[in-house]
């Protein structure tokens, strides 16, 4: 027994040295040895296999058109008014008593069976589905058995995911963890200095950078000019919790959150001692004045590292970028927009937080390919003259939405839980009898009507 | 390729369920995926506040009408077959089917599209759209935009082109042959993407 004890020592040491030399190190000092990039070109290459043996496999081949990002049914976007033309198109005319066919009810029987398919906002908080395979079976509806060859491969990666990558993705988090509890705690000992800011930034950044290799993350910063500085808040998509890896990556930013208990809490904690964060006790979230002043305290000393805010609210599924809270956009300060995009071949980053509780989402995290995504850093905006704070926050979404190919939504991330106002119904029912009777004839008596409708032709 | 037939396993009869209404397998993981996220405290049927939740649908004018088709009289609940079989009326056109003289009619063809819209507007299910039924819908789709009487006249209207046999109300065959010309295929079906 005790030589076997010996081995799995050694084994274990050896184990970690690797770790430690090849990864741990180069990402602590910022340097790559090019594993993942040499990684990723060779996933690339081997999905594309697949995918040219499904298509070959599949017999029929439906038309799919190329961006079928994320719908599931086909959606005509013409308007109300197009939609019903057509539906009358083919009806005799008759303009006497208003301009209603029986046929125009279909228009909205459509639209409504559509919406029970499929709606707009349901589906910011499913997965993006992928239009080819990439060898999860969590992201396939459509594939079925294909041939030995693909079931061999699929075979394969599941091994390689699930007892190759997903200890050394365990061992980095661990390691990126605990560096970051007894880093900041040894820097924390420190008095006040600027040797102890450049010290905590060193820490929190090595160990941001470990986690990053613990998620096989391939990042592409663009526009570095636009990096947000002291005093300034900057303002992003949410997509998963991962965003904060992502971004603290190549900077340093102040984080604002909730307190936890737990693991949570101790990383918390000790995150605190080394730089100034913003946490927030359950109760003083309630109180918007409270929150707003100890973010506007934060940004007034300049000393003080930027505030990181997702003004969503909520995790989107990086298709779309929905209502930004003005929260955020009344405190002042100028704003840094920063858009992330991530590329769902590789590993779908979207956190759907009532389908998986936290630990199941970071384990398909760690088994997926990896995580491949573009940060881009757009320039400081600030609040204009006489703009109130809903324009400027629909004003960021618009530009950050455009840079990262997203959808601009109006809708609201809290609307999953809420009910539609009434004044919705209102704009549809106005907009279809402007249709019916012309809008400026509400109070016309019907027999005139007659007379201007022969007149319309 | 294990998720896909581990779904399809948990729904009872799907077997059944996929040869009357025509769907793929794809097409129903998708619309049980579906029924589930509207489904929020998994129950296994659906009640008229599931679909009220949806947005858009809340903000359709005929909405409740909508809703109401899913639900047999008297029954307040709808689990996932009858939801399928619903929806199955929309979907495309079959147009390589054969004609099999026995086999009952699909219930995506056009006269079943049309026996859909029809039942939105006649709710009493007497087979006729009355008078008081027309304006019922025509004040559902305008709202408070319209006066009384521009209801009615549009109401006398239609009723004056459609009914054939004069007997102020419009049938099914009346209906439908007001809506002969319609691309009733095109208008009442939602296509899937994959």
């Amino acid at each position: 027994m005790e030589g076997a004890w010996d081995i799995a020592f050694v084994l274990f040491q050896v184990w970690m040295s690797i770790v430690a030399g090849l990864i741990v190190l180069p990402a602590m000092f910022g340097v790559s040895l090019g594993f993942t990039d040499i990684y990723i070109k060779v996933l690339i290459k081997t999905l594309e296999w697949a995918t040219l043996r499904i298509q070959r496999g599949q017999k029929e081949q439906p038309a799919l058109p190329s961006q079928s990002a994320n719908g599931i049914i086909e959606k005509h976007d013409g308007s109300m008014e197009e939609e019903i033309g057509e539906l009358r198109r083919s009806h005799p005319k008759n303009l006497a008593g208003g301009d209603f066919t029986l046929c125009d009810a279909f228009y909205f029987c459509k639209k409504g069976i559509e919406n029970i398919v499929e709606d707009q906002v349901t589906q910011r908080f499913t997965s993006e589905e992928l239009a080819s395979w990439n060898l999860l079976t969590r992201t396939n509806n459509n594939f079925r058995y294909i041939s030995v060859r693909l079931t061999i491969m699929w075979g394969l990666g599941v091994f390689i995911r699930y007892c190759i990558l997903l200890p050394l993705r365990i061992t980095l988090a661990s390691i990126g963890l605990s560096w970051l509890v007894i880093g900041t705690t040894l820097v924390g000992l420190l008095p006040n200095s600027n040797a102890k800011n450049w010290l905590s930034d060193l820490v929190h950044i090595t160990c941001y950078r470990i986690c990053a290799r613990g998620l096989s993350a391939r990042i592409r910063y663009h526009n570095k000019e636009n990096r947000p500085k002291k005093g300034g808040i900057c303002v992003a998509n949410h997509t998963s919790p991962i965003d904060i890896v992502i971004l603290a990556n190549d900077g340093c930013y102040a984080m604002v959150g909730q307190v936890h208990g737990g693991l949570m809490g101790v990383i918390q904690r000790s995150m605190v001692r080394s730089c100034p964060h913003v946490w927030f006790e359950r109760s003083e979230m309630k109180d918007r004045h409270a929150v707003a002043k100890r973010l506007k305290d934060h940004i007034a000393d300049k000393t003080k590292l930027p505030i990181l805010i997702f003004p969503e609210g909520t995790c989107i599924n990086n298709t779309s970028v929905m209502m930004f809270k003005k929260g955020s956009f009344e405190i002042g300060g100028t704003i840094y927009p920063v858009a992330i995009k991530y590329d769902p071949q590789f590993g779908d980053a979207f956190w759907n937080s009532a389908k998986y509780n936290m630990v199941s989402y970071i384990l398909r995290m760690m088994t997926s390919w990896a995580i491949v995504c573009n940060v881009w850093y757009l320039p400081p905006m600030t609040r204009q003259d006489g703009e109130d704070a809903v324009h400027f926050a629909n004003r960021v979404k618009s530009a950050i939405a455009q840079q990262g190919g997203l959808i601009d939504l109006s809708w609201d991330g809290g609307l999953k839980r809420e009910k539609v106002k009434e004044s919705f119904k209102e704009e549809q029912q106005k907009m279809y009898s402007s249709m019916i009777v012309g809008s400026d004839f509400h109070e016309i008596p019907s027999h005139i009507i007659y007379e201007l409708d022969d007149l319309k032709v | 390729m294990g998720s896909t037939n581990s779904t399809l396993l948990k729904i009872p009869n799907v077997e059944v369920l996929m040869q009357e209404t025509g769907f793929s397998p794809a097409h129903i993981i998708r619309l049980h995926d579906r029924f589930k996220a509207l489904d929020k405290e998994g129950r296994g049927y659906l009640c008229p506040q599931d679909f009220g939740a949806i947005k858009e649908l809340a903000m359709n004018p005929i909405g409740d009408r909508i809703i109401g088709a899913f639900f047999s009289p008297g029954k307040e609940t709808v689990d996932f077959h009858a939801f399928v079989k619903i929806l199955a009326h929309f979907r495309p056109v079959d147009k390589d089917r054969p004609k099999e003289p026995n086999s009952p009619e699909p219930i995506n063809s056009r006269s079943n599209k049309l026996k859909f819209a029809f039942q939105l507007y006649d709710q009493d299910k007497d087979g006729k759209i009355s008078r008081d039924e027309l304006l019922k819908v025509l004040r559902a789709m305008l709202g408070m935009q319209v006066t009384e009487e521009q209801l009615e006249s549009i109401a006398d209207r239609t009723i004056q082109e459609a009914d054939l046999d004069r007997d102020d109300a419009i049938s099914f065959e009346e209906f439908r042959k007001s809506l002969e010309k319609v691309n009733i295929d095109h208008k009442m079906s939602i296509r899937f993407l994959r």
